[in-house]
């Protein structure tokens, strides 16, 4: 697997299609246990990605990768922007240092260990991190595999599941306190519909 | 005029916003510098990191600037554009954990003295303390 800027630029393209396709769930999960507001600001966010594609296309990995993480913060209007903006921006200045496939692990990583900075959150929470930290550990402990696309997507699909029982502690759904139980976490799903359109993307690819 | 702790509202709403700043400007008058913002960047409820680094701008002190929320996503949105701000500027900025508008008229009201910033900030967090 390598990762050019123009294969970074059709995943990204990918990935903002199908986040814009999930709105109306992503809207619905929210309205449930949240302000309703998650589908719309991740809409925003990604068209604005994908007004900013060529610009993407043209630049070195890790300032596209950053290029989305601003677009990101700026454009988002709600907590997922500095929270997934953030990620990015992290994973891009670890890029300038990494390369990959080798580090893929350690890229993403910084991304995950910004998004538990910026949010004051770890693992089962109920977040966006309920996904992002198991996902973390499958890229650790299968580097290199064949399989491993396969297995981040079953990774996934497993921890957006575990939100369901969970009582939010962190974000708009702490309010509701016993209430959240029950319900998918938002932002854990929005997490897990970028993976698979990251996964797809490279299958694409290989 | 003496320089003192600049104050920025930010909510998700524009009218809260700016009505919390004609509050203040009614109360502490206009020795102090405020600023607010609200809204998402379609217009709708949310927050903007772009309009918040203004708001940080149009309120800069040299003593520094304290900022204001309401809800979850206002403050990890604040917290962002700080980070974004020119590096000199960035350690001269706070978001308060305060009530929004309780805060920010105590916070006006100690910056109004001449106050420094951790001062302003200490006034405007005893309110959640008690």
């Amino acid at each position: 697997m390598t990762l050019r800027p123009d294969t970074f630029k059709s995943l990204v393209k990918v990935a903002a299609e199908q986040v814009i396709a999930s709105a109306p769930e992503l809207t619905a999960l929210d309205q449930a246990i949240g302000d309703g507001d998650h589908g719309t600001n991740m809409k925003r966010g990604f068209e604005a990605v994908l007004s900013k594609l060529d610009a993407i296309g043209s630049q070195p990995l890790a300032e596209a990768v950053k290029t989305v993480g601003r677009t990101l913060v700026m454009t988002v209007g709600g907590a997922s922007g500095p929270l997934y903006g953030s990620f990015f921006l992290a994973a891009g200045e670890a890029l300038s240092r990494k390369t990959l496939p080798e580090d893929l692990a350690e890229v993403f990583g910084s991304g995950v260990d910004a998004v538990s900075a910026r949010g004051r959150s770890q693992a089962g929470e109920k977040t966006m991190l309920d996904v992002l930290v198991p996902v973390l550990e499958t890229l650790r402990a299968n580097a290199g595999r064949a399989d491993l696309i396969e297995r981040v997507r079953a990774t996934a699909n497993e921890a957006v599941a575990r939100t369901a029982p969970m009582q939010a502690t962190k974000g708009r759904a702490s309010f509701l306190g016993p209430r959240s139980v029950g319900h998918i976490d938002p932002g854990a799903r929005s997490s897990c519909v970028l993976l698979h359109a990251v996964c797809e993307g490279l299958e694409g690819k290989q | 005029m003496k320089d003192t702790v600049g104050i920025v509202i930010v909510s998700h709403s524009r009218d809260i916003a700016k009505g919390t700043a004609d509050m203040v400007r009614q109360m502490v008058g206009s020795e102090v510098k405020v600023s607010f913002c609200g809204g998402n960047p379609d217009g709708g409820l949310g927050t903007n990191v772009s309009l918040i680094i203004d708001a940080i701008n149009d309120a800069w002190s040299s003593k520094g600037v304290a900022i204001l929320v309401d809800l979850g996503g206002a403050e990890t949105n604040s917290e962002m554009a700080v980070e974004m701000l020119e590096p000199e500027r960035r350690k001269l900025v706070v978001v308060c954990n305060a009530p929004i508008v309780e805060g920010a008229v105590m916070a006006a009201t100690e910056a109004a003295g001449g106050s420094s910033l951790e001062q302003v900030r200490a006034v405007a967090e005893e309110l959640t303390a008690g």
